[in-house]
C-alpha cells in the first residue's frame, strides 16, 4: 500500500468536491484511505457488493447513522463510535457480530489528516470487535451541507436458534440489571461541547459489548430483553421496553450504578443521569431466580465490572416507570420531553 | 457525592418527618408557599410531599422566571431573532416556551432564525468576540440570582468595546411579586387563596440577604423562612414555618446560614444597581402590571439595550385560551384543575410556560407523576404518555 499522497488533492489536504465525483481522486482517496485502514479480502476485491459466508442460525441486520459533534471526544470518536454503535445493536439481538458496511457523508472542506485519523480509528474497533468492514460508500456534500462527517453503518450477525431477546418479552417478577455506571458518554461530550467547556476526567464509555452478551447468554440463556441505553439513557430505554411488554417498572436509585464525577456534571449542569447516553452499556431484563447469577457473571466481564441489579418490572396498566428515591420518597420516571434541557438557577 | 448525600439522608428525612407530623397535629391545616420554581421541583424530584402529613399543604408560587415571562416579551425575542436578524443567545429553558400562536424560539431556530443556547452570559460575550459582523443579543431572564452575571458582560462589553453585543432584560425581582400576591383580592379579601407563610428562595437572598423580607412579615404578619433547596432543607424549613405559625410569630427566619447572611452580596448589588435600574412597573405573566417589580438597563449603558437597538414592534400577543397558567403561578389554581393539563397539554406539547420548565407548577406535576394520584383514571386511560 502506498501512503497517502496529498497532492492528489487540489485543494491541500482537504475533501473537495472531486472526491466524491466518481473520478480519480475519488478511487486514490478510497485506495489511500480506506482500503489501507479497513483491510479485508472482501473490501480489497472493489467490487460493488460483498458475498459473505455466514454460520448457521438466524441473521441480524441492524443500522446506525454517527453525527456525533465533536468528531473527536475524551474516550473515542465518531470512527469507533460507528464501529461500536452498530455492533452493540446486533449483540443486543443475542447475535456474533460478523460484517459491517459504512457509508460516509463527508462535507467539503473536512482536513483529510482527520478523515484518516477517524477510519484508522474505526479500523481498530473494528479489528477488536473481530469483524470486517465489507462494504462501503462515499459521498461529498457542500460546505455547509454537512458537519464535517456523518458515518452510516449497517452490522451484520448470526444468532443461535435458542436465543430470543425481544423487547415484548419483559414479565412483572422479572429483575432489571445495568452492566455498569450510566451517563459516562453523555457527559464526557457535553464537557467539550462549545461553549460548555468544563474540566473533567470523565470519558466515553464507547465499546463494542458482544463479548459481554456471550458470557451472559452463555450463563443465563433465558435473558428476556436485552438493549444499550444510548439517547435518552436509562429512562428512555426502559420506557420503551416497559410499552412494548405492557409492564410498569420500579427502580431502587441505591442501587443504579453513577460515576461521582458523573453526578457532580449533571448536578452542575441541571441534568438528570437517567437521561444521559450510554455507549458501552446494556440493560438485561431477566427472570429473578437468575439475576443474581446473572450479575456475578457479568461482573466477571471487564465491560460488566459494576454491574447491578436496579429494579424489577411490576404490573402497571399505564406502563410507568418510576423510582424509590434514596431520599425516601417515590416519582415517576417519564420520556423526556425534547432535549434535556439545562435549568437556569 | 460529598456535601450533596449529606442533604439528601433518608434517615434524617425521616426524624424531620416525624418532627413535622408532631407540629402539625394541632387540627388545623397549613398552606405553605414556596415561592421558587427551584423548591417546586426539589419537593416533586425527591417526594418530599410524600413525606409530609395530610394537613401540610405546599402551594406553588411564580418564582419560575420562566414562567412570569409573559408572551409578549417572548414574541419580541422571536422578532428579534427573526426579523433583525440577530443571534440570539438564550438559556434552554427559554427555547421551548410557547409564544402567540405556539411560535416558540426552537420553531424560530428550525425555520432558520440563529438562535443559540448558552450556560451563561459569558458564553455569549464569546460568542460575541468571535463573530465581530454579527449582532449579538442576550436574551436577559431570571430573579436577582440571573441578574449579577448580565450585569458583569454589560461591563465587560463595555469595558472590552463589544460593540455589536446587547441585552434583551428581562430581570424581575422577588419581593415585589410577593408583596403583589399578599396584596391581590384573592388573597386578601376573597380568601380563596390561603397562605399561612413562605419559603424564601434562598439563592435569591444569597443575592439580595434576609433583609428585604422583613416588610412583608411586619406588614403582612406572615412567616418567611429562608430555605436551600436540597431536600432537607425545604423539610427543615416547613418545621420551622410550622413552628412559627403555632406560635403566632412572624419573623425572617434563615435555614440556609450556610450560604445566606442578612445583608447579602453586596458587591452583586453594587454591580446590579451600577447597570440596572427599576422599571416603574412590569407584566408578568399570571400577576399581570406589578409595580417596580422588573430591571432596566440605565441610560449609561444604552448602548447595550436591545430594546434602545432594535425598535421593536407593537403587538397583539396571545396566551392560549383555556390555559391556567396565570391562575396557576397566583396559587389559585392547580395544574389538575386546567382542563388542558394532560390532555392537549404535555411536557412534548407544552401550550402554556408552567408545562415547559422543570421548574413550573405543571411540569412538575407531570413529570413526577403527581397526577397520578389526583386524576388516576386519565393516567390508567392513556397510559405513559399521558
Amino acid at each position: 500500500m502506498n501512503a497517502f499522497d496529498p497532492s492528489i488533492t487540489d485543494n491541500a489536504n482537504k475533501i473537495d468536491m472531486t472526491h466524491g465525483s466518481g473520478g480519480r481522486a475519488m478511487a486514490s482517496l478510497i485506495r489511500d484511505l480506506f482500503h489501507k485502514h479497513l483491510v479485508n479480502p472482501h473490501l480489497s476485491a472493489g467490487n460493488d457488493g460483498a458475498v459473505l459466508e455466514l454460520p448457521p442460525g438466524r441473521i441480524v441486520v441492524s443500522t446506525d447513522g454517527h453525527v456525533i459533534s465533536p468528531l473527536f471526544f475524551p474516550g473515542g470518536d465518531i470512527g469507533c463510535l460507528a464501529v461500536h454503535g452498530t455492533v452493540n445493536d446486533v449483540a443486543m439481538m443475542g447475535a456474533k457480530p460478523l460484517y459491517l458496511t459504512a457509508g460516509f457523508i463527508l462535507e467539503e472542506g473536512f482536513p483529510i489528516p482527520d478523515l484518516e485519523r477517524i477510519i484508522s480509528s474505526m479500523a481498530g474497533a473494528a479489528r477488536d470487535a473481530g469483524v470486517h468492514v465489507v462494504t462501503g460508500d462515499t459521498k461529498v456534500v457542500e460546505k455547509g451541507k454537512g458537519d464535517g462527517v456523518f458515518i452510516t453503518t449497517t452490522g451484520v450477525g448470526v444468532v443461535g436458534d435458542n436465543i430470543r431477546l425481544q423487547g415484548d418479552l419483559a414479565r412483572p417478577g422479572d429483575k432489571i440489571l445495568v452492566s455498569g455506571t450510566l451517563g459516562d458518554h453523555g457527559v464526557a461530550i457535553l464537557s467539550t461541547r462549545q461553549n460548555l467547556e468544563f474540566e473533567t476526567e470523565i470519558r466515553s464509555d464507547t465499546a463494542a459489548l458482544h463479548g459481554l452478551v456471550a458470557v451472559m447468554l452463555e450463563a443465563v440463556p433465558d435473558i428476556r430483553v436485552l438493549r444499550d441505553p444510548t439517547r435518552g439513557g436509562l429512562a428512555a430505554t426502559l420506557n420503551e421496553i416497559a410499552q412494548q411488554s405492557h409492564v410498569g417498572m420500579i427502580l431502587d436509585e441505591r442501587f443504579v450504578p453513577i460515576k461521582p464525577d458523573v453526578a457532580a456534571a449533571c448536578e452542575l449542569l441541571g441534568l438528570d443521569p437517567l437521561y444521559v447516553a450510554n455507549e458501552g452499556k446494556l440493560i438485561a431484563i431477566c427472570p429473578a431466580s437468575e439475576a443474581q447469577s446473572l450479575c456475578d457473571v457479568m461482573r466477571g466481564h471487564p465491560h460488566g465490572a459494576d454491574a447491578a441489579i436496579v429494579g424489577e418490572v411490576v404490573e402497571d396498566q399505564a406502563n410507568m416507570v418510576q423510582m424509590r428515591t434514596k431520599f425516601g420518597g417515590a416519582r415517576v420516571v417519564d420520556w423526556i420531553a425534547g432535549e434535556q434541557l439545562p435549568r437556569i438557577c | 457525592m460529598k456535601y450533596i448525600d449529606e442533604f439528601r439522608s433518608h434517615d434524617l428525612a425521616e426524624k424531620l418527618a416525624a418532627a413535622i407530623t408532631r407540629e402539625s397535629a394541632t387540627g388545623r391545616d397549613y398552606h405553605v408557599m414556596e415561592f421558587c420554581g427551584g423548591h417546586t421541583h426539589a419537593i416533586f424530584r425527591y417526594g418530599v410531599q410524600d413525606m409530609m402529613p395530610a394537613n401540610v399543604h405546599f402551594v406553588h408560587g411564580p418564582g419560575c422566571p420562566v414562567c412570569v415571562l409573559p408572551v409578549r416579551r417572548l414574541d419580541d425575542a422571536v422578532e428579534l431573532a427573526e426579523r433583525h436578524n440577530v443571534l440570539l443567545c438564550t438559556y434552554g429553558d427559554m427555547m421551548r416556551v410557547p409564544g402567540t400562536k405556539q411560535r416558540s424560539l426552537i420553531r424560530a431556530k428550525a425555520d432558520g432564525a440563529d438562535i443559540r443556547m448558552v450556560y451563561s452570559t459569558q458564553d455569549a460575550l464569546k460568542i460575541a468576540r468571535e463573530n465581530p459582523d454579527r449582532q449579538i443579543v442576550f436574551f436577559a431572564i431570571g430573579f436577582e440570582t440571573t441578574t449579577p452575571p448580565t450585569a458583569v458582560a454589560i461591563i465587560q462589553a463595555q469595558k472590552e468595546g463589544i460593540e455589536n453585543f446587547s441585552v434583551f432584560c428581562n430581570h424581575v425581582l422577588t419581593p415585589a411579586a410577593i408583596q403583589h400576591i399578599l396584596q391581590s383580592p384573592e388573597v386578601r379579601d376573597l380568601g380563596t387563596v390561603t397562605i399561612d407563610g413562605f419559603l424564601g428562595p434562598s439563592h435569591v437572598s444569597s443575592v439580595i440577604g434576609s433583609q428585604p423580607y422583613e416588610f412583608f412579615t411586619e406588614e403582612f404578619q406572615k412567616p418567611v423562612v429562608i430555605a436551600g433547596f436540597e431536600p432537607l432543607d425545604v423539610m427543615q424549613s416547613t418545621l420551622m414555618l410550622l413552628r412559627q405559625i403555632n406560635e403566632g410569630r412572624h419573623e425572617v427566619e434563615n435555614e440556609y446560614k450556610r450560604v445566606v447572611n442578612p445583608e447579602g452580596n453586596l458587591k452583586a448589588q453594587s454591580i446590579v444597581a451600577e447597570v440596572f435600574e427599576l422599571r416603574s412597573e412590569f407584566e408578568w405573566r399570571g400577576l399581570g402590571l406589578v409595580p417596580y417589580s422588573a430591571l432596566r438597563i440605565r441610560d449609561a449603558y444604552a448602548a447595550f439595550d436591545a430594546e434602545k437597538r432594535f425598535g421593536l414592534s407593537e403587538k397583539q400577543s396571545r396566551e392560549v385560551k383555556s390555559c391556567e397558567c396565570p391562575a396557576i403561578l397566583r396559587g389559585v389554581k392547580k395544574p389538575t384543575d386546567c382542563k388542558l393539563f394532560g390532555t392537549v397539554c404535555t411536557p412534548d406539547t407544552p401550550m402554556g410556560s408552567c408545562m415547559v420548565s422543570s421548574e413550573g407548577a405543571c411540569a412538575a406535576y407531570w413529570t413526577y407523576g403527581r397526577y397520578r394520584s389526583a386524576q388516576p383514571e386519565k393516567s390508567s386511560k392513556k397510559g405513559i404518555a399521558a
